[in-house]
């Protein structure tokens, strides 16, 4: 294999593997700052301990998780340089602003300030304590929002020249301002809540049904965790809605490629389910709703949409000759996936709320038993949504401007780009299984005693 | 002032306060193996650095995504030449910030073993690599006119760099022990780091020196008045801090360390202006601040930001350090978070 398509497979195995724990760190800060908050104001002096318990209890998932986060988010860092020079190149004048953006607003003090809470139990008093950690909460959500202007820059380029042989920036506000990085990260930031919602939902599932001792507490986490969930898979699904309908004019042929639609249509219809024959550009069986597509993008049943088939063409009189279809196949299925999925978790979360607010939830062991061998679906829904939006612009690495062929480190070869692929997935795969591994035996191992409700 | 120049600047300051910082991060890591057999100490030894080691990798972070935001060309041409060697950096680094997290979480010999030999790889490698890039760097690589580089890995090594490297390796052991004698508590491992140190720093002024003599033949650094004055002022506060040690005059020791640190890293920056990287096959292709540069218009919105972010890091980190102050002792050790 060539040192194009091994770095493409480089940098996707390091962004999904990144991208697992992301949205528990965007997330679960936050639900970790909530519950500190809980804790610095609650007058009760039984729940007050428990509280700091819980607070400590999921802080040590964060930083479990926060660790391999950050060691592979310096990776992806690094490898726009080691792997794709000439993107560094062509970009560099407005990508790098954003990157450094981040490691000076938001990463020094995200880490600085972890350091501090982690450490600083009996250094600071209970509110300043507190506010460390609601900084970590922020920078984290702000590392976030300058890595997603960068990444909305690649999918649809604002505020930009092209001079001296390269892209250049010529109006920062409008890339900060970019309309699509409302919708990313409006998506990721929801998504992040729905995944740490989860992982406190599994978790405290799981502590409900098997550490008596615990269960009171846990009790109140579980319930916590389905309401801070529900309200991530709301917010995801909304975001996702509006950003999908914002598709239709900033990246018809991600849209096109999403739904399977090879020809206009007007009224389009939405295909549940259909066989897609990459080939002969269309689909050789499908199940559909006439006009749903349309409404889902228009808000009425008409309203035209643009097949690939006819952006194919469209892109070829502009940019010439070449093939500017991404993969529909992967795009098509991945968005299913999502949106299933998605629509289920909402039902759950909303379902283990009312139903612990409600009464005991051991009332219905067999769910509490089911929620964590769920929980690794919100990480594949993850991976589908950034597939989507990685594998929908391709053949571009920026839309329009520069193919990802393009792109490459003209001195790399082959088997460098072997060797450190092998290597990288090794050492993820392993470090995985020992962060998994840590988690569970902690959670295993840690009782919150605690009487009585809070 | 010149755009180019301030953001040159800025540079040579990320890069100060990455290897003055990082530097004892990867001295303390690299002496941990011979400092003590205890777990008990171990523990202690590496408490000092737990808390601030993640804020103090991100000066290495920034420095990069400024190199990013500000040469781009730069940028590009360096990570891509130093490709396999970048590689085993990110394995040390993420190998070294796991482990970090992981070793405390059980107890066992060669659980806490195993990840301690981590920390030891991943601050050791970082340490020889960022040796060798400079010295590389100083030298001149072979690089076209399209500011690509046409060598391979192995062209990265030769006697200059390896030099450059266990230069590096050992000044930042040095530098770690001299941290330790301020941080730790136990009187017999302060003793320990400091009797370490002078071994270490021994070997260090030997290095410094012989790769001070191979800078002279193989570079053109002791041509800027500059760069001489930094070089020299390096190796003296150097050699002052070794004495200094050696008296238990720590304090002064680890200042001087860092100031040593500092001048060379000045002195390297110096050596190359207004040259970033140096063509080995035309001085023509070599990489400036001006021809590896971001449009004016981006410079000038990144040096408002900085302007206004540095600052403020500055302030919360030297506030973190102040909150963390005070020798680290047993029960530091203990206390779960």
């Amino acid at each position: 294999m060539d040192a194009l398509l091994l770095s493409r497979w480089q940098f996707a195995i390091t962004t999904v593997y990144h991208f697992l724990f992301v949205p528990v760190t965007l997330g679960l800060s936050i639900f970790v700052a909530l519950l500190e908050t809980c804790y610095v104001r609650t007058k009760r002096p039984a729940w007050k301990a428990a509280c700091q318990k819980l607070v400590k209890f999921f802080g040590t998932l964060f930083v479990i998780n926060f660790s391999m986060g950050v060691v592979t988010g310096i990776v992806q860092e690094f490898h726009f340089g080691m792997n794709w020079s000439e993107y560094s190149r062509f970009m560099g004048d407005i990508f790098g602003a954003p990157l450094a953006l981040e490691a000076l607003t938001a990463f020094f003090l995200e880490s600085t300030m972890l350091g501090v809470w982690l450490f600083g139990w009996n250094r600071l008093s209970e509110k300043a304590h507190c506010l460390a950690i609601w900084l970590v909460a922020f920078a984290s959500n702000l590392s976030a929002f300058w890595i997603l202007v960068a990444n909305s820059f690649m999918q649809h380029p604002v505020g930009y020249v092209l001079r001296n042989g390269r892209a250049e920036m010529s109006d920062f506000l409008a890339l900060v301002t970019n309309p699509y990085v409302v919708g990313e990260y409006s998506h990721t930031f929801f998504s992040g809540m729905a995944t740490a919602g989860f992982v406190v939902l599994a978790v405290s599932a799981w502590k409900v049904l098997h550490d008596a001792a615990s269960r009171a507490a846990f009790r109140q986490s579980l319930m916590a965790g389905a309401l801070f969930m529900f309200v991530g898979f709301l917010g995801a699904a909304g975001s996702g809605h509006l950003h999908t309908q914002y598709l239709a004019a900033s990246n018809p042929m991600k849209l096109a490629s999403m739904e399977a639609l090879w020809e206009t249509e007007d009224p389009a219809p939405f295909a549940i389910v259909a066989s897609i024959d990459e080939q002969a550009h269309k689909n050789t069986s499908e199940l559909k709703v006439p006009a749903l597509f349309s409404f889902m993008l228009y808000n009425q049943p008409s309203g035209a949409v643009q097949g690939i088939n006819d952006l194919q063409a469209a892109q070829e009189s502009q940019y010439g000759p070449g093939d500017y279809r991404p993969d529909v196949t992967g795009l098509f299925w991945s968005f299913r996936f999502m949106v299933g999925i998605g629509g289920v978790m909402i039902l759950l979360a909303l379902a283990v709320f009312l139903l612990t607010w409600k009464g005991d939830p051991l009332r219905f062991p067999l769910l509490l038993r089911a929620i964590p061998w769920l929980l690794p679906l919100v990480y594949v829904v993850n991976s589908c949504g950034w597939y989507i939006a990685e594998a929908g612009r391709q053949p571009w690495i920026v839309v329009g401007l520069q193919k990802t062929a393009d792109a490459v480190s003209p001195n790399l070869t082959g088997a460098d780009v072997s060797l450190t692929m092998i290597v990288f997935t090794v050492v993820y795969l392993a470090l995985a299984i020992v962060a998994l591994g840590l988690a569970f035996r902690y959670i295993k191992h840690t009782a919150i005693p605690f009487e009585g409700r809070a | 002032m010149d755009l180019h120049v301030i953001w040159f600047v800025l540079i040579v300051v990320l890069f100060i306060g990455f290897f003055f910082l990082e530097g004892f991060d990867y001295g303390v890591g690299g002496l941990l193996p011979f400092l003590s057999q205890e777990d008990r100490d171990r523990s202690q030894i590496l408490r000092t650095i737990t808390p601030v080691w993640d804020g103090n990798e991100v000066w290495m972070i920034t420095a990069g995504g400024a190199l990013f935001a500000s040469f781009p060309h730069v940028y590009a041409t360096m990570f891509s030449t130093f490709y396999l060697a970048l590689f085993l950096m990110l394995l040390a680094l993420i190998l070294r910030g796991v482990a970090f997290e992981f070793r405390g979480r059980r107890e066992g010999r060669s659980w806490r073993r195993f990840w301690e030999s981590c920390i030891v790889f991943g601050s050791v490698v970082p340490a020889i690599l960022w040796g060798v890039a400079v010295t590389d760097l100083l030298r001149g690589l072979p690089i076209d006119a399209s500011m690509v580089y046409t060598g391979g890995f192995f062209d990265l090594l030769s006697l200059y760099s390896v030099l450059g490297g266990l230069t590096f390796l050992f000044v930042f052991l040095f530098h770690g022990a001299a941290f330790l004698t301020l941080r730790l508590s136990e009187p017999r491992l302060v003793a320990r780091a400091r009797k370490l140190g002078r071994t270490v720093g021994g070997i260090a002024i030997l290095l410094f020196v012989l790769c001070l003599w191979l800078t002279y033949v193989q570079t053109d650094l002791f041509t800027r008045p500059l760069a001489v004055i930094a070089i020299l002022g390096a190796a003296v506060a150097f050699v002052l801090a070794n004495l200094l040690l050696a008296r238990a005059k720590d304090c002064g020791s680890f200042i001087l360390s860092a100031l040593a640190i500092a001048l060379t890293t000045a002195a390297f920056f110096a050596g190359l202006f207004p040259r970033l990287m140096v063509s080995s096959l035309d001085p023509a292709y070599s990489l400036t601040i001006t021809n590896a540069s971001s449009s004016p218009y981006t410079l000038s919105i990144m040096t408002v930001v900085a302007c206004i972010f540095v600052p403020i890091v500055l302030i919360y980190q030297i506030w973190a350090y102040h909150l963390f102050r005070g020798r680290i002792t047993q029960k530091d050790a203990e206390d779960e978070y």
